[in-house]
This record gives structure tokens, sequence and C-alpha cells, in this order.
């Protein structure tokens, strides 16, 4: 471990929805997740998953938008439910979102400029009016955007993508250290979502930023990511180095969500799948979650939860097929994780 | 299932839509969204409509059930439905023909069911606003094997939307949408709320419930993946215009139009790394289109010619058009 204490880290984090006497049981959102974002040691890591499966709680709670039901999620060390003024200023800037819909944060009354300005305004990026100019016009260049085109203008009058990139740029005009992007391609077109995501690929790249990209969508996550974190029911169901998870999966769970892909191809296999219903809302209480779903469920994975066993060097699978290999423990989560390389995705 | 679905042997056109013009009233001028479209659906033929947003295709799908609201309006053109000129009904008529004849699944599920009736009500709505009349057991068995039909148990009648899943809300927006046994379904972009494993099992319902009711379908949306694997046959569209119509392993192995070959060429692989390209560019602005082929701008093959002349759709093979003049 290089660094002393982790820039972000989710320790033992427990996430419960509802729960009390009128609401029965409630629902656990995530369960018992480990994960560390090191500063040194940037990278893109996919988090992906079906809805419900975990993955844009596991984002608020990084973002400190909602606080964990157990476990700690910290900041530099420090538990973000205890930073001091100073410190939560310097997590705020250090820790940037951009959300899913570029329709909905912006407010249609003011100019587009106004979420650039505010934070410039708020954490004293420039000491006068001409350099946080300058700033966010930089910014606005960063994600490929041209500032004459940008500034002035009301949220109608841009696109769904410029209007998703403004967001990507005013994360990047805070110089942060990591980004969590929640969705943030999915509700743009997909001639788009290269471009964007391409962006975000040369923050990580060129400035150093890690960045948490959750999606659904598996084939963008391939192309963009370094490493991917498979989450299925509140669970890791797999973790590793995005070629080596995408190429060869070993968790069921993320060999049925490789082959729902469609493809662009003339072979025309994917509606002779199985049509039938997925498992529904109630997870079993005991054992692996996936279970009732999986096409090699064995007695035993009714019984006990698979921890996590490390198959690989870069890789985790949570599923009893491999037991015998060493299990994963929860602290050493970043360990099968690579630093980030470049995938020569397009600027 | 035979992927390689035979249209020639059941060559009858089910839909035919001529010329079709709608326009939006704008204060600086009208804005043409669906600029003179022309296709035929054949019967049980599975029909794609691709493109970015804006290119026209939900608008093309609204006005073929003559569903454009002000300012909106169909300028001119003509849909026929098995034999029935539908520009010439009247408004009961054409009421009368939405859902029987033609069926919408519309764009997010999520928010066109009621979310204060179950889902039985919703269904019996249905049946009853087309002139069902059904005792209460009959309806009763008329929903359940509805809900069969879509894969859903048949409690699910007894459910409000909230307590479905999204997939679940969609097979019931399905079965909403083949109750009346419809000729044509139009399913605009079904599953693009869902995630792909459920989007799998939604498409497969569809595939299998149009297969059972012998219905056409015409899929809206912009993912070539989800097109290559359920359509027949494909039409592109750009800036309100049909740029290239032709069979789906045409447009894979060989598609005739640069807008085609950079829509297929921008979907991410799970083959290779680093291979994520966009389109350069943005989608023109319809009150603002560039004089020529609306495309040249975006387009690395145009010369002076696309800068001036819009280039008409040619049939440049049996089956297969375009509107480009370098294909």
């Amino acid at each position: 471990m290089p660094d002393a204490a982790p820039l972000l880290e989710a320790r033992h984090v427990t996430k419960r929805y509802g729960g009390g006497r009128l609401s029965g049981e409630g629902m656990t959102a995530l369960a018992d997740l480990s994960l560390t974002i090191h500063a040194g040691r940037p990278s893109i890591t996919a988090i992906v998953g079906e809805s419900g499966s975990g993955k844009t709680t596991l984002a608020r709670l990084l973002l400190g938008l909602v606080p964990p039901t157990g476990g700690q999620v910290l900041y530099q060390g420090q538990d973000l439910t205890s930073l001091t003024g100073e410190q939560r200023r310097s997590f705020r800037r250090d820790v940037q979102a951009v959300f899913q819909d570029p329709y909905e944060v912006y407010n249609p009354f003011y100019r587009v400029d106004h979420v650039l300005t505010t934070p410039v305004a708020k954490f004293k990026l420039a000491a006068s009016r001409a350099e946080g100019r300058h700033l966010i016009e930089e910014a606005l260049r960063d994600v490929g955007l041209r500032p004459e085109e940008i500034l002035g203008r009301f949220p109608h009058q841009l696109s769904g993508g410029q209007r998703q990139r403004i967001m990507v740029a005013r994360a990047v005009l805070m110089r942060p250290r990591i980004i969590v992007a929640d969705e943030p391609v999915s509700m743009v077109d997909a001639s788009l979502r290269a471009t964007i995501l391409g962006s975000l690929r040369k923050l990580t790249d060129e400035r150093g930023i890690s960045i948490l990209y959750i999606t659904h969508d598996l084939a963008t996550a391939y192309q963009v990511s370094d490493n991917i974190l498979v989450m299925y029911r509140a669970r890791v169901a797999e973790i590793g180095a995005v070629e080596r998870v995408v190429k060869h999966p070993q968790h069921p769970y993320t060999r049925l969500l490789i082959a729902s892909i469609p493809k662009v191809s003339t072979t025309r296999d994917w509606l002779d799948g199985d049509e039938a219903q997925s498992g529904g809302i109630a997870a079993p209480r005991e054992g692996c979650g996936f279970m009732d779903r999986c096409p090699v469920a064995m007695p035993r994975c009714g019984t006990a939860m698979p921890p996590l066993y490390r198959t690989e060097d870069r890789r985790a699978v949570a599923c009893f097929h491999h037991d015998g290999a060493p299990e994963l423990m929860p602290g050493e989560m970043d360990d099968v994780l690579v630093t980030g390389q470049g995938t020569g995705a397009p600027p | 299932m035979s992927a390689a679905r035979d249209i020639a042997s059941n060559a009858a056109a089910i839909l035919r839509v001529e010329h079709l013009h709608v326009a939006f009233d704008h204060p600086l001028g009208a804005v043409q969204a669906v600029d003179d479209i022309s296709f035929t659906l054949l019967a049980n033929e599975r029909f794609g409509l691709a493109g970015e947003s804006g290119s026209g295709k939900s608008t093309l799908a609204l006005a073929i059930l003559r569903m454009i609201k002000p300012p909106g309006r169909i300028l001119d053109g003509l849909v026929h439905l098995d034999g029935v000129e539908l520009s010439a009904l009247d408004q009961e008529a054409i009421r009368r023909v939405r859902l029987a004849g033609i069926a919408l699944v519309p764009q997010g599920s999520m928010n066109s069911l009621n979310p204060v009736a179950r889902i039985r009500a919703q269904i019996a709505d249905a049946l009853a606003d087309h002139g069902v009349a059904l005792s209460k057991a009959a309806l009763e068995a008329r929903t359940a094997d509805l809900l069969r039909q879509v894969g859903l148990r048949p409690e699910v009648a007894t459910l409000y939307p909230h307590e479905l899943s999204g997939g679940m809300k969609q097979r019931a927006c399905i079965a909403i949408a083949i109750c009346l046994r419809p000729k044509v379904i139009i399913a605009d972009e079904p599953t693009s709320a869902l995630d792909v494993v459920v989007q799998r099992q939604v498409m497969e319902t569809l595939a299998r419930v149009q297969r059972d009711i012998g219905a056409a379908v015409i899929l809206v949306g912009h993912d070539m993946g989800l097109m290559a694997q359920f359509v027949d046959r494909l039409g592109v569209m750009y800036a309100g215009r049909l740029v290239e119509v032709a069979p789906i392993a045409e447009i894979i192995t060989r598609p005739r139009h640069p807008y085609t070959q950079m829509l297929i060429s921008s979907l991410p692989s799970l083959e290779t790394r680093g291979t994520l390209h966009g389109i350069p560019g943005l989608a023109p602005l319809l009150r603002d289109l560039p004089p020529g082929c609306a495309f040249h701008p975006r387009c690395p093959q145009a010369d002076a010619r696309c800068r001036t002349e819009k280039p008409a759709v040619r049939e440049i093979e049996p089956g297969l058009q375009v509107a480009c003049h370098h294909a």
C-alpha cells in the first residue's frame, strides 16, 4: 500500500431501506461491500448490474448523500459523518458526481453558465471574474465543447449530449480526484455516448482522475473501463480486470448478462433464449441471491452466501463453483483491480 | 425458431405509408419532422425504424396512428391499413382502428399505465372502449388468458402498476396492445428503460405474441443490436427522412448510406476494446436543415453535389432503397 489513508473507502458498508414494525424486514440495497479508491492509482472502475442491484446506492453512499446503515465510508481515513467543516469542503471538491439525467439538473430559467459559475464562486476557484471565465472555458474544451456555442445559452437550446458534457465539465472544473458517474450516458444517443465516455477516459489518462462508472451497459463499460464490478442483489458477484471478466466471465450472472446483449450480427440467436420471468422481487433468505435464476445451482448454494473467491490474480468471483480458490478478504478488494492503462478510446 | 424468416412467402402488404409529411408549427416557420416518407409493411413482418433522437421516428409512428397533436399536423400523405385508407376516416372511426387495427406499445411503460387502476381494470377499459362487452367471468378468463400470453401470472390482474417490475409493466402494456388482436403492433423503444436481461425476455415475449396473433411489428429504436436480432427489414431515418430501407442482413453486412455505416460502427463492441466511435457532429436542427443532403456536414464522403442537391430515395436493388448520391 503506497499511500497511508486511501482517498475514498467503503468499509463493510450496508444500506437497508425500510424495516420497522409496519414495513417488516425492509430491503437491503447494499450488503457488506468494501471498496477502496487510492489517489495515486487512477483508473476507471465500472459498476454494472441490473436495476435494484445496489449500484446507485453505492454511488450515493460514496458521495455522502445517504448514510450507511452499517459500516463506514471514509474520506482520507475520516468517516464521512464526522468530517470537520474544512474536511467537508475538501471532500466536496475532491469527489464529484455526474448523474443520469441531463435534463433535470438544470433550472430552465437560468442560463447554463449558472451551473458553472456557481461552483467557481462557492469554492473560490478563481481570484477574478476573468480567471473564472478562463477556467470555465478550459473545462468546456476538456469535454469537447466549444465555449462560444455553450455559454449564454438556456438549457432548452442545447442537446442532451451537450448538457451532459456540461455536467462533466462542471465536475472537471473542481479539479476533483474522483468522479462518480451514475449512468452518465444512458439518456443520450448511442452516437454521442462515445464522445462523452471518451472525455471521461481522457480525464483518467491525462488528469489522473479516478472514475466510478455506474452503468447497466456492459458494452460501454468494457470499452472505457479498466476494472469491472458486477453487482447482483446488493452484493458483488464478480470483480476484476475488465478484459478478463468480459471475455471469460466466471459468475453465472455475468455470463447471463453478457449473453443478453443483442449483437449486431447476422447470426440471429438472441430471441431463442429462456423467456422465463426473472426471479421477481423476493430474494432467498439465505444463500446465494442468484440461486433462483442460476442454471448451475447446487444444494449448497441455498444454505450459505458464497464468499469472493480469488480465482485469478486480477479477479474474484462470489460463486461456490470456484470453491478451492483462496477467499478474497473485504480489505483486499482493490488487490484484484488494475491501474488505468488506457484503452485507446478516441478523445 | 428459424432465424431467417421468409418474407417473400407471405408478401401481402398489411400497411402502406405513402408520401407522409408531418410538420410542427413554430414561430420561425413550420418544421418538417416527417418529410415525404413511404414504406410498405408486409403481414407478419418485423420492420425496424432506427435513428438518433430527433430524427422523426416516433413522430412517424404517431402519424401512422393519426395521433399527432398540435402544434404538429399531418400535411399530406396516405396510410392504408389492410386496404382501408386511414386519412379518410373520421375521428370516431380512427379511434376504433387504434388498438383494434394498429396497437401502440408506448415508450416508457412506467408512465403509460394508469397508476391508480389495477391491471385488470385497464384491460377491461381497453376492451369496453372498443365495444367488447363481456360478462364478469368471461372478462376474467380473457384477462387471465392475455396475461398468460405475455408470460405473466393471472394474479397480476389484481395488482397496481407500482407493484410490478419494469419488465412486468412492459408485458402488461403488450397484453393491452394485443387484446383486440391488431394487425400491426407499433412498439416505440419498448425496452429502453429495462436492463439487458429483462429486455431480452420482453422482446422474446413480443416476438412470440406477434407470431401467435399473426401481427406485423414496427419496432422504433436506436439500438442497432436490438434491430439486428429482432427485425426482418430496417428503415434508417435521418432528419425526418427515410435514408435507407433494406433487409436487416444487408444493412449489417453492407450498409449503403454513410449514416447507416456510422450508426453501426458507433455501437460499442464486446470483442475489441478501444473501438468506441461516435458520429462526429450533431444531428441537425430540423428548423435549420443544411442545404442539399441533410447529412453532408457529418459525412466523410460528402462532395459539392451533396452540399447543393438533396438526394432522392432510389431503389438501387430490388428491396433496397437509399437516399445517397454515392450509393
